[in-house]
């Protein structure tokens, strides 16, 4: 297997594994969890690296390192339930401390340290292909190992837990009435997050994590009203995303992390232009058909309420509808156009008639 | 009380201190709710009502004081309770549909590591179809008015199949033809036995809706029959100075001007 395999395949899995617990985050509106989390694992790391004093490359310290996230989790919640500051304020407060203390660490006490500042930031995904392991018989890429172990638990953990993750997320009242505790589901969650980020954050780093765990599921939020759906439209964002964030540092000789983060930017935002629904561009289409059909709707009362009137006449001429309705004339001939074809009025010689059919609609508008 | 007593009481509270920081939300609270009752809360706001109910649920600790359902704690009770929260308390863009939210009232019965299958969506069907939603079961609950998301919350304490029925204001803010469908579905619940606590604003509608209220504001002014208790010096206490608002309140009960 090619070497751009490899790394398209890990990015993937990475981007796989980050979105599912990602589209928890994005619904239970703390997606800047994700941030602080994806940040003190270094903590946890550089922590277990100095007391425990084993290899760098140590599982182990994928524990502690998920410790700390669940440390930053706690630590937050601490702040928050001073109720002297609202959730951001105290997630500001708590990461950078555990971040700057890590770097301090690695800067003091760390001569040689295998995590230098640009890892930090973009992890080194380059390398994936070469970082061999053998399990079981089978050489793969570290990577492909232990992010796949990774996906592997949270596939797990969803498939097990997904009723009391969903009834946690949208009613915590009504789960912990039932006997679910949104507690124990908070926390496991937190765990997940906090396991995936140690993981995520070797290839991709820690800002591009949160990258991961949150464009995806919002993009997938736009096309979607089911749980389901998110999820699997979640995955597969950050799927494509890796993979065409591959090729497009590939073809601009750019950081791969980086490209793969971007792409996660830049399908959310045609998503967010051309969502066939909450798109804004097919909002806009609605929003200007709306104010047409209401339009329409405006002209056939107004001429109803004109019926048979001394003043019928001189209220459905089409040069005194702009004034009436306050429309722009060019509007006023559109709306009139539009009438015509809908078949709600006939044009004789400069005034408006309805028929019927427009009769029928004034009604019905009006009744509405 | 002996101890036999209880044991036929769908909800007993005794002696119920709630404290947030110290500073008492119920004092010292006794309610005793009998078996087959239609009981409203009512009381000004801040009085305890909500906190009262979620106490009762184990979902607040009390300062001191005892909460039994049946004569057993809530735990040990869990199915025989339903809870319907404030419609508030949620996110309704949340992604989902209404059938799916009533399958929720399931997920206790269930237990962990179980899906609900067919026959937890035959249920919730059945459920929407009593509370006149069945049209709506697959519609993305943002897309529902309030009226109607209050009944599928209601719908979905329905398909708990409890003998309590604890609500958190079940009428606020819904038009007036769910709020005859609420009442109609209370009326039945009350027939087949069940009984019923709701937290109420509507002074005026207590005694058309009601058997039983207790009358709240942190102490548990009164609790009993509605004609009984429910009275303009009962109601003065409770709710202070605005009595031409509460005479009018309880014309029906007392025929007083």
């Amino acid at each position: 297997m090619s070497n751009a395999f490899w790394i398209q395949l890990v990015g993937a899995i990475v981007a796989i594994a980050c979105a599912l617990p990602g589209v928890f985050l994005v619904l239970r509106r703390s997606a800047m969890i994700s941030d602080a989390i994806s940040h003190t694992v270094l903590f946890g790391i550089v922590v277990g690296f100095l007391v425990l004093d084993v290899d760098p490359t140590s599982p182990i310290l994928i524990l502690t390192a998920a410790l700390s996230g669940l440390l930053t989790v706690w630590l937050i919640e601490l702040l928050q339930n001073t109720k002297r500051l609202n959730s951001d304020a105290a997630i500001g407060l708590v990461f950078p401390i555990l971040f700057s203390i890590a770097v301090i660490l690695i800067n003091t006490q760390i001569r040689n340290a295998h995590v230098d500042e640009d890892a930090v930031l973009l992890g080194h995904l380059i390398f994936a292909p070469v970082n061999r392991l053998v399990l079981l018989g089978i050489n793969l890429p570290e990577g492909v190992w232990v992010m796949g172990g990774i996906l592997l638990i949270n596939l797990t953990f969803l498939v097990l837990f997904y009723k009391e993750l969903k009834i946690t997320t949208f009613d915590p009242g009504l789960a912990a009435a039932l006997g679910i505790s949104p507690a124990l589901v908070h926390y496991s969650l937190m765990g997940m997050v906090s396991v995936t980020a140690v993981g995520a954050f070797d290839h991709v780093g820690a800002i591009l994590v949160v990258a991961l765990m949150v464009a995806p599921p919002a993009t997938a939020y736009l096309l979607t009203n089911k749980l389901e759906r998110m999820l699997v439209l979640s995955a597969l964002f950050g799927a494509a995303s890796a993979v065409a964030g591959y090729w497009v540092s590939n073809i601009f000789s750019v950081n791969v992390a980086g490209a793969m983060a971007s792409m996660t930017g830049v399908f959310f935002i045609l998503v967010l232009v051309f969502a066939p629904e909450r798109g804004l561009l097919a909002q806009r289409l609605e929003t200007a058909e709306r104010r047409k059909r209401f339009a329409v709707e405006m002209l056939v009362v107004h001429l109803m309420a004109h019926e048979g009137q001394p003043d019928e006449l001189e209220e459905s001429s089409i040069s005194h509808l702009s004034e009436q309705l306050r429309w722009q004339p060019e509007f006023a001939q559109q709306v009139v156009r539009r009438a015509n074809r809908g078949n709600y009025i006939n044009r004789q010689n400069g005034h408006l008639e309805l028929t019927d059919n427009g009769r029928q609609l004034a009604q019905d508008a009006m009744r509405r | 009380m002996n101890a036999t007593s209880y044991k036929d009481l769908p909800v007993s509270v005794e002696d119920l201190t709630v404290a947030y920081r110290y500073e008492p939300v119920l004092w010292d609270v006794d309610v005793d709710v009998p078996q087959g009752t239609l009981m409203a809360i009512v009381g000004p706001n801040g009085a305890g009502k909500s906190t009262l109910i979620k106490t009762v649920l184990g979902l607040i600790e009390p300062a001191a004081g005892r909460v039994s359902i049946y004569g057993e704690s809530f735990k040990e009770q869990r199915n025989r309770v339903a809870y319907v929260p404030q419609r508030g308390s949620v996110d309704w863009d949340f992604p989902t549909d209404a059938l799916d939210v009533v399958m929720m009232g399931r997920y206790g019965h269930l237990g962990w590591l179980r899906h609900p299958g067919a026959d937890t969506r035959k249920l919730a069907m059945e459920a929407l179809e009593k509370v006149g939603m069945q049209k709506y079961a697959n519609r993305q609950i943002s897309q529902l008015s309030g009226g109607q998301q209050q009944r599928v919350f209601l719908a979905r304490a329905l398909i708990q199949d409890a003998e309590i029925y604890l609500m958190d204001e079940p009428f606020q803010g819904v038009d007036a033809t769910t709020e005859r469908a609420i009442i109609e579905v209370l009326r039945a619940l009350q027939g087949r036995g069940s009984t019923v606590v709701a937290v109420h604003h509507d002074l005026e509608t207590v005694p058309e809706y009601f058997d039983h209220v207790l009358l709240l504001n942190v102490r548990a002014i009164a609790c009993g029959p509605v004609e009984d208790v429910f009275t303009q010096e009962n109601l003065r206490k409770t709710y202070g100075g605005r009595t031409d608002m509460l005479a009018a309140a309880t014309k029906n009960v007392n025929g007083n001007p």
